[in-house]
């Protein structure tokens, strides 16, 4: 088991590297900055994969923790503090060099908070909203689950596009690049988009060993058993309603912290990431995925939205994603990238042998 | 606040509260006899409404009402059959995605059937600006027609539930499936005959209300949300209770536009949404015992 868990991760290594060179030596590059964004909603995506294949309970709602995270950073990190320079609470947060001076692309002085304090309030406020959300939810089952988490995702749209102070209808943008580290900044600039594949596809890495490793642990069972009958379950002293929340939160988690990356990649975030067509789109990768299916899950978010990215679908974007969310749901409802398919795979072949011979 | 410009909100809210409660009756019929929320109910709506604006540039508007309303029972039907109705006891997760794809999918079909432009069929009587006052209150003749079909669609479906026996057929399935099987029922037909009722009703709701609140091809997700938070209000499956919830949110919905900005009307309905799901999921009429006996 603990095996191929390395191999597995050892796979995705190498996949990353090997396209990122095939890349380079076919001089087509720019496919990177798709396989990015690509990479950060993944993380999206294996974090729903959790809650909704491991734990059983729907969340058509993610899209709100991704624009909280995404929202929350850019607005912090582009909200200009100069006015209130002399009261004391931003003395206070100027003092403690939490802030930062800039310059904008007009020249202007700009005092805002420092990327790396915005990135961790966004994620401890999507904690805190996730807490105090998710508690009374996931009480909720079947379609009053999913029309709470549903709701919960419009809200937040709401609120987005509603609010002056979150841009409305045009969101944020001028969002400054991300210093991890000094010399390694998350931003979507030509010279860096290789720095930041890997960026991207490190957090992806960890976030897959994270993953696999809590869902092959003793928490991992108690998830599947939660899935298979909550009342068995809590028969056997799975303390359940701990367990959904703390994977629900760390999913959240997972969404905001695609939305604080993905935003400062971009260099700015629109109302549509929050839109319930994005929650939707989640939830269908991870059904087309196989649902309690990390790798599968990781697998179809890569390509679906690499193709979607790459504007394969045209118009038909949001079509595309609703008929194959139907035909996986009425033909394959346990996933395209199953071990049984490919096990009956390898049942067929040695019959078309024989016929042929 | 003066009394005028109160009693001009109230009948505001009992309007869109009387559009609610229909879609909410619609989310119910369906959810009687399968289990089953239709997360596609509000496309009903839309569908009705877009197929009589089309209709009526070719014939008499009652006729055009007729024949969307028709128009979109056929569809309601035709989706149950290819999507619903050969699937062997599928998990509520599995319909909760099936019916939201389906809701997209026909989103999507009416946006390149239609194009984005916002329709509406001519006020039934006079125009947009006609009013009849009654006690200093301004009320739009379409205003009378929402409230008299909507009332008349109450009555006659609560007649058809109670005395026909098609009627009784339906409710037999929706409290004991395999009991009303045995009594010769099919229960396939009725969940088929659900879908046809309800995409029936969504579709002259959707006729009805278009002059006032304009159809697109999107319309439909706002409503089906808010016609789904008058559902559980009432108590799902309850559709006389959801006449009441639909008038109490629509009424609810009217007066925030006083303390909040008009952008977060939506969010504040939601909210109402999700504070009963937490505080009383079984509706503000409903009670403990009958929502333990629903399944999930």
């Amino acid at each position: 088991m603990k095996k191929t868990r390395h191999l597995q991760i050892l796979i995705l290594i190498v996949t990353v590297i090997s396209i990122q060179l095939l890349t380079q030596a076919t001089d087509t590059s720019y496919y990177l900055t798709q396989l990015t964004m690509s990479a950060y909603y993944s993380l999206v995506i294996i974090g729903l994969s959790l809650v909704m294949g491991y734990a059983g309970q729907i969340s058509i709602g993610h899209a709100g923790f991704f624009a909280i995270g995404g929202y929350m950073s850019a607005l912090l990190t582009t909200h200009n503090l100069l006015p209130y320079k002399d009261s004391t609470f931003v003395l206070i947060l100027s003092k403690a060099g939490l802030l930062v001076s800039r310059q904008d692309l007009y020249g202007t002085d700009l005092l805002t908070v420092h990327p790396w304090v915005s990135c961790i309030l966004a994620i401890v406020i999507t904690i805190v909203i996730a807490y105090v959300i998710g508690g009374p939810v996931l009480k909720l089952k079947g379609h009053y689950l999913a029309m709470a988490t549903l709701g919960f995702g419009i809200i937040i749209f709401r609120i987005v596009l509603g609010s002056s102070i979150f841009g409305e209808a045009d969101g944020l943008s001028d969002v400054p690049a991300f210093a991890l580290l000094p010399g390694i900044e998350v931003s979507g600039k030509m010279p860096v988009r290789v720095l930041n594949y890997y960026i991207a596809w490190t957090m992806v890495v960890t976030g897959m060993v994270l993953l696999s490793n809590l869902v092959n642990s003793r928490i991992g069972r108690a998830l599947r058993s939660i899935h298979g009958s909550e009342d068995a379950a809590n028969a056997m002293g799975v303390n359940i309603s701990k367990y959904k929340l703390h994977t629900f939160v760390l999913s959240a988690v997972f969404a905001a912290v695609a939305g604080v990356m993905l935003t400062h990649y971009n260099g700015g975030i629109g109302p549509s990431e929050a839109s319930v067509m994005k929650s939707v789109r989640y939830v269908a990768i991870v059904a087309i995925g196989g649902m309690a299916n990390l790798w599968g899950a990781l697998i179809m978010g890569v390509l679906l939205n690499f193709l979607s990215l790459r504007g394969y679908f045209g118009s038909m974007d949001d079509a595309i994603f609703g008929g194959i969310l139907i035909i996986i749901m009425l033909f394959a409802p346990n996933g395209l990238l199953r071990l049984e398919i490919l096990g009956r795979l390898k049942k067929a072949k040695p019959k078309t042998g024989t016929e042929q011979a | 606040m003066n009394i005028e410009l109160f009693s001009q909100y109230l009948v505001a809210g009992l309007t869109y509260g009387i559009i609610y409660s229909i879609v909410a009756i619609g989310f119910n019929i369906i959810y009687n006899t399968t289990g089953i929320i239709n997360f596609a109910q509000g496309e009903f709506v839309m569908i009705g409404g877009m197929t009589a604006v089309t209709l009526y540039n070719f014939m008499p508007m009652p006729l055009a009402i007729a024949a969307a309303v028709i128009i979109t029972m056929i569809i309601g039907a035709l989706i149950e059959i290819v999507f619903i109705r050969w699937l062997v006891s599928p998990s509520v997760l599995r319909m909760i995605i099936i019916t939201i794809g389906i809701s997209i999918i026909t989103r999507e079909i009416a946006l390149h059937v239609w194009d984005e432009k916002v329709r509406a069929l001519p006020y039934f009587t006079g125009t947009a600006v006609t009013s009849i006052s009654i006690g200093g209150v301004h009320i739009s003749p379409q205003v009378i027609w929402v409230v008299g079909i909507c009332t008349l669609v109450v009555l006659v479906l609560n007649f058809f539930f109670s005395y026909t026996l098609l009627g009784k057929q339906m409710r037999a399935c929706s409290s004991n499936r395999n009991a009303a099987r045995l009594c010769g029922i099919s229960a396939k037909n009725m969940v088929t005959l659900s879908f046809v009722l309800s995409a029936g009703i969504g579709a002259l709701a959707g006729c009805i209300v278009s002059p006032i609140t304009y159809v697109q091809y999107d319309s439909g997700t706002g409503l089906a949300i808010k016609g789904f938070t008058v559902a559980v209000l009432g108590g799902l499956g309850n559709s006389m209770a959801a006449v009441a919830a639909g008038i109490i949110l629509g009424v609810l919905e009217s007066f925030s536009i006083w303390i909040m900005p008009t952008a977060f009307k939506d969010a504040i309905s939601i909210s109402i949404l999700l504070l009963i799901l937490f505080v009383r999921p079984g509706g503000i009429f409903g009670n403990k015992e009958a929502l333990s006996l629903k399944e999930f």
